[in-house]
């Protein structure tokens, strides 16, 4: 690991001072990723800002409704927040399908957002890539690209979106709540994280210097029914290869609304408003779920070793509505 | 991997397979193996940490409290919680598995909550309560998990059960594991490459009673 200088910091001002002044700063959260980042040289910070004494530490409710989850919220108290589990279940469910116990009490909701792919190209610094190296090519598009993404690549990058939490995120339509030196704004969750385009190593939306101070949850009374299923290799302590984040709000056998979001195949959490709008109106029904499916992946450009993941990731889907619409 | 393709990287899943040492890192263990012949075997840890490491930017004063004892230490900001007690402090008990976050040998209690200290920087633990296997017994009484551990003979090499038996102690104080699948899943962040999984589970299904 490189040398570092180290800062604490008590306030928000403090936080994003520090990062807009020192070159290459970057802030400490739970560090479970960062820190394994900077052991493997991919992170290199000349200072490392420690921002866990920051008052961004509880969920609240806002007047409208809205909950409020502050950035250093760990997964696992998120995950077991009783507001959560009955408002939000997919969201806990999506927290408690990630990583380990262990680390899920030293992950915080800002560097969940802020995690980085694990294509293994991207962590084996003998190979290129453009993430992390912009411009030396992407070794996954002809590599071994089995857990690589099948929407929302480019000819630079096809690294997935590795988190749980933000498919989860992406259903619920959260907004990130940031801060940085010219002051507060909002970026709906959409926004947030970047297709990789031409610009594979700028992933999200947020400014040099900015904080993620919180993430929002609008009112959505119909996710009080919603799921979360993940798929992969193993049974557990694993990321993605596939995975669903599903809300239905059913009528008398019709769908009203639906929320569908997809993890392990997007290069971002990939939120399928196609397949939501075509649920709308139609019978809860295991045909028109397929339906759905068929909609979500009808872009998918699979490569030679992931092209398993279109049909996995439409079952998965399809697993998901079941399992909301009380059919499995 | 019988696959044919040269492009495999090292760590070819999308997976928490621990990777292996980085060249730097085999090459500096091999310098550390060739002072210890120089000189012989009074190198002690601590005298190890200090003459090994790289100067740094500056060094921090962290306080900590580590099994009841108050601590007060200058370290290299880069220096991780795993390897100041290990090589700091001489508390071999917690073991250094992957270094990645991948395995749980790593596991101790901060503040009462298990976390992975390979991930953790003890600088980012200032005041912090700290505790390690070592710490778990009350004199000669050992803590319930760990004679729960020993009645089911809940390991076979040993090297992840100083983790299996922290995070046990934090799974039970967390009080989400009733079915034996949820023990198994909320377990599931320590491996044991000796497979000592049903012995385990029956030691945390005993100690949960008594705890
Ligand atoms: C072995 C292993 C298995 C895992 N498995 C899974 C899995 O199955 N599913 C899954 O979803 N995740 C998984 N993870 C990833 C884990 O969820 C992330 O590492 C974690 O959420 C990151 O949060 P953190 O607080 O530790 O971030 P840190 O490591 O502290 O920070 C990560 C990044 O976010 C930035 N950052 C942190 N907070 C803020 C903020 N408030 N504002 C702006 N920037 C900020 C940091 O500067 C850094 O760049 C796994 C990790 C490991 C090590
Ligand atoms: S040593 Fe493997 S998780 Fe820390
Ligand atoms: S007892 Fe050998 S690794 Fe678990």
């Amino acid at each position: 690991m490189e040398a570092f200088a180290y800062r604490e910091v008590q306030a928000n001002r403090s936080a994003i001072e520090a990062l807009a002044t020192e070159p290459q700063a970057r802030f400490l959260a739970g560090g479970t990723n960062l820190v394994d980042l900077m052991k493997m040289g991919i992170e290199r910070p000349k200072t490392l800002v420690n921002i866990n004494s920051l008052p961004l530490q509880s969920i609240t409710v806002l007047p409208n409704g809205v909950l409020r989850i502050g950035a250093l919220v760990r997964n696992s108290d998120l995950a077991y927040d009783e507001r959560i589990r009955a408002s939000y279940p997919v969201l806990s469910e999506a927290l408690l399908s990630g990583a380990s116990p262990q680390l899920r009490n030293m992950a915080t909701v800002g560097g969940n957002l802020m995690q980085r792919t694990r294509c293994p190209y991207f962590y084996d610094v003998a190979f290129a890539c453009n993430k992390r190296n912009n411009g030396s090519g992407c070794s996954a598009l002809e590599g071994f690209n089995r857990g690589n993404a099948i929407l929302g690549g480019s000819d630079h990058c096809i690294s997935t979106h590795p988190s749980d939490m933000c498919v989860a995120l992406a259903a619920l339509d959260a907004i990130v709540q940031v801060e940085g030196p010219k002051g507060e704004r909002s970026i709906r969750i959409q926004d947030f994280h970047l297709l990789p385009e031409d610009h594979p190593q700028k992933e999200t939306d947020l400014g040099p210097a900015e904080l993620i101070t919180a993430v929002d949850l609008p009112n959505l009374p119909f996710a009080a029914k919603s799921h979360y299923v993940k798929v992969r290799d193993r049974a557990s302590y694993e990321f993605a290869l596939t995975s669903a984040a599903v809300a239905l709000d059913i009528m008398d056998g019709t769908v009203r609304a639906a929320r569908i979001a997809l993890g392990g195949v997007g290069t971002k959490p990939w939120r399928s408003t196609v397949a939501e709008q075509l649920l709308m109106g139609k019978p809860a029904s295991e045909a028109q779920y397929k339906t759905a499916a068929n909609v979500a992946l009808q872009d998918a450009q699979p490569r030679k070793y992931n092209s398993f993941k279109v049909e996995l990731a439409k079952r998965t889907l399809i697993r998901a509505l079941l399992t909301v619409g009380g059919m499995v | 991997m019988s696959d044919p393709d040269e492009n495999l990287p090292a760590q070819h899943l999308n997976s928490a397979v621990p990777s292996g040492p980085t060249r730097r890192e085999f090459i500096g263990q091999v310098a550390v193996a060739g002072i210890g012949f120089g000189i012989g075997s009074n190198l002690h840890a601590e005298d190890y940490f200090q003459k090994t490491r790289a100067a740094a930017p500056g060094e921090t004063t962290v306080h900590l409290e580590i099994n009841g004892a108050q601590k007060t230490l200058r370290l290299d900001p880069r220096v991780t919680l795993l390897d100041t007690l290990r090589e700091k402090l001489a508390l071999t008990g917690t073991k250094k598995g992957c270094d990645h976050g991948q395995c749980g040998a790593c596991t101790v209690l901060v503040n009462g909550r298990r976390v992975n200290s390979c991930l953790t920087l003890t600088v980012a633990c200032q005041n912090a309560k700290v505790t390690t296997v070592e710490g778990l017994a009350q004199g000669d009484a050992l803590h319930p998990v760990q004679a729960a551990f020993l009645k089911h003979d809940a390991f076979q090499c040993g090297y992840c059960t100083s983790g299996q038996i922290c995070s046990a102690v934090g799974l039970l104080s967390e009080g989400h594991a009733q079915s034996d699948a949820e023990i198994r899943e909320l377990m599931s962040g320590n491996i044991c490459r000796c497979g000592a999984y049903q012995n385990i589970l029956a030691a945390i299904k005993e100690a949960r009673v008594a705890v």
